[in-house]
């Protein structure tokens, strides 16, 4: 069996250059968008816009400029799957097509996926949506294919800077621990660790190195699992039941003397 | 960018729609109708049977449709069964932790035990020669254990899509643990308000329809007590409503399915002979508009 897999992002050396978007969108024959057309979103220079279907791979460009930008900053990040430990999608799909993988991993397999998108609404990212190709849910596989076949996966291969780094998550979390040591020593205090440890549902498989607060950069501070209410919502759905049932009851056993007006009318 | 109301804000919508909206309402219609029928079977009286009847003559119907509905919805319907069994291993598929995996077995029994209860209805009717479906509704053993049975069946129907929005990430949905109850507790209106206009509509005049107007009345108070702690439970998420999905939902909701049957329930001499349809068909407009906003107010934040 081997280790647990996944990556390490650390957005502080991410350029932008969307060469792990290229590469995921090669090796998984994912299609383009609008058939190649592509319309240019407004936003900085992103033009992906999000993680979805045909997009496993996504950088962010956030742009931190004061009014009159003379001063600022861009921060960067390349977003993906982050194959939680405690993975929502997995947890609510109802058919079984969401697996965890022998590198701890989760892949959807789209022969089994029916398009029901449950796991869409349940994870906490807003990572997976519908391949219109397919009619299926789809997201990052961390290269389920190349992993089995003892190869890093494609987004990391490509990554100039290191950004995005593959290994086993013990490596990879002692490896950003120092990372984030480094930074603050040369004065950069704000640099964090998120999802690196088990507080995170269990522990994102894909952890981040962050400066600035999670929903800066479109990521959730508190991601729960959906099953967080289940127990709660099945007892009220009791209650309110034996409340119903209990009126019934009432009604139609009890009749009071004030119906009988009522009850001559056609 | 960083005020916001809750981690769900981060995730994305599932595109549930107008398939999904109608399948709420008509499960929660097939499940309640269901439930009264067989309420009404076990503890009403033989003069109320035709009611029943009349219950399980909706539960049906709605049961195929919902079906239907759902099957519709998938973005793969061919791969419908794949939700009873596991494509790769033809095991049985079924997770007692999803909602969804749970309400897809229970749709398939419920359909069953609302069919042969629609039989037994058909039967008593004499529209059908079955001589052994008079036994399958009470008095009798056997169909008391239906009844039971297929009534709790009708109610795991109506309510479980309250909690299988619940268990998402999505904002409102998955912030409130009382969307099951909501859903309960407004199938057993609708249910109560189809079955009054039906009935009317067929110029019953039994005593029993008069308890099933009284008893919808007490159903939409405590409905309306409980939407009311669904907007106090959501928090400071409640500000999602606070656009032109609240204005559907007061007006909608609140006003023209809740507060105006109420009004008309204590006044009953206000509309005369009309009142208890007129009541009937504002909670059923009010109950289809519950749904719609729930189901789509969620996924436009």
């Amino acid at each position: 069996m081997p280790e647990p897999m996944g990556f390490y992002t650390d957005t502080t050396v991410c350029i932008g250059c969307k060469a792990c978007e290229v590469a995921c969108k090669e090796w998984n024959q994912l299609p383009s968008t609008n058939g190649g057309l592509n319309t240019l979103s407004g936003d900085s220079y992103d033009n992906t816009r999000q993680l979805d279907g045909i997009h496993w791979r996504h950088v962010k460009f956030v742009e931190q400029f004061t009014e009159d930008r003379k001063d600022g900053r861009w921060l960067l990040m390349s977003d993906v799957c982050k194959h939680c430990v405690h993975a929502a999608c997995l947890e609510v799909c109802p058919t079984g097509a969401i697996i965890r993988t022998e590198f701890d991993t989760v892949v959807i397999q789209s022969d089994a996926c029916n398009g029901c998108r449950d796991c869409i609404s349940a994870c906490p990212f807003g990572v997976i949506e519908i391949n219109p190709a397919s009619g299926t849910a789809q997201k990052c596989t961390l290269c389920y294919d190349r992993l089995q076949g003892g190869l890093e996966p494609a987004c990391s291969k490509a990554c100039p800077t290191q950004s995005i780094q593959f290994g086993t998550i013990s490596q990879l979390r002692d490896r950003a621990q120092k990372r984030v040591e480094q930074l603050h020593h040369v004065g950069e205090t704000r640099a964090y660790l998120y999802g690196a440890d088990e507080k995170m549902l269990g522990g994102l498989n894909s952890f981040y190195l962050l400066v600035d607060k999670p929903e800066v950069y479109g990521l959730p501070p508190d991601p729960k699992m959906p099953t967080r209410n289940l127990k709660s919502g099945t007892w009220f759905s009791v209650l309110g039941a034996v409340l119903v049932g209990l009126m019934g009851v009432i009604n139609f056993r009890n009749r009071g003397a004030g119906l009988e007006a009522r009850e001559e009318r056609p | 960018m960083n005020t916001f109301p809750s981690s769900t804000y981060f995730s994305v919508p599932p595109d549930w729609g107008w398939l999904i909206v109608f399948y709420f309402f008509f499960g929660g219609l097939a499940g309640g109708c269901y439930f009264l029928a067989a309420l009404i079977d076990l503890v009403g009286r033989p003069e109320d049977r035709p009611l029943a009847r009349l219950g399980y003559y909706i539960a049906f119907p709605c049961v195929i449709l919902s079906a239907l509905l759902l099957t519709l919805d998938l973005q793969r319907p061919l791969r419908f069964w794949h939700m009873l069994i596991e494509s790769n291993t033809y095991r049985l598929m079924f997770k007692s932790w999803s909602p969804m995996s749970l309400g897809s077995w229970a749709l398939l029994i419920f359909g069953i035990f609302a069919l042969v209860s629609f039989l037994g209805a058909l039967v008593e009717d004499n529209r059908l020669d079955w001589p052994a479906g008079r036994r399958v509704r009470p008095p009798g053993v056997l169909g008391a254990v239906i009844a039971g049975i297929g009534g709790l069946f009708g109610f795991y129907v109506a309510g479980y899509t309250g909690v299988l929005l619940a268990v998402t990430n999505r904002p409102i949905w998955s912030d409130t643990p009382l969307l099951g109850m909501l859903f309960v507790v407004s199938a057993a209106s609708i249910s109560a308000a189809s079955m009054i206009l039906l009935a009317h509509r067929s110029r019953w005049t039994m005593a029993g329809l008069a308890a099933l107007h009284r008893m919808d009345a007490w159903v939409v108070a405590l409905e309306f007590i409980v939407l009311i702690a669904v907007m106090i439970s959501l928090g400071p998420v409640f500000r999602a409503w606070l656009n032109a999905w609240g204005l559907v939902l007061f007006f909608g909701v609140i006003v023209v399915g809740m507060l105006i049957p109420l009004a008309l329930y204590w006044r009953g001499e206000w509309l005369g002979n009309r009142n208890a349809t007129t009541t009937a068909a504002l909670i059923l407009v009010g109950g289809f508009i519950l749904r719609l906003v729930i189901v789509f107010s969620a996924q436009g934040v």
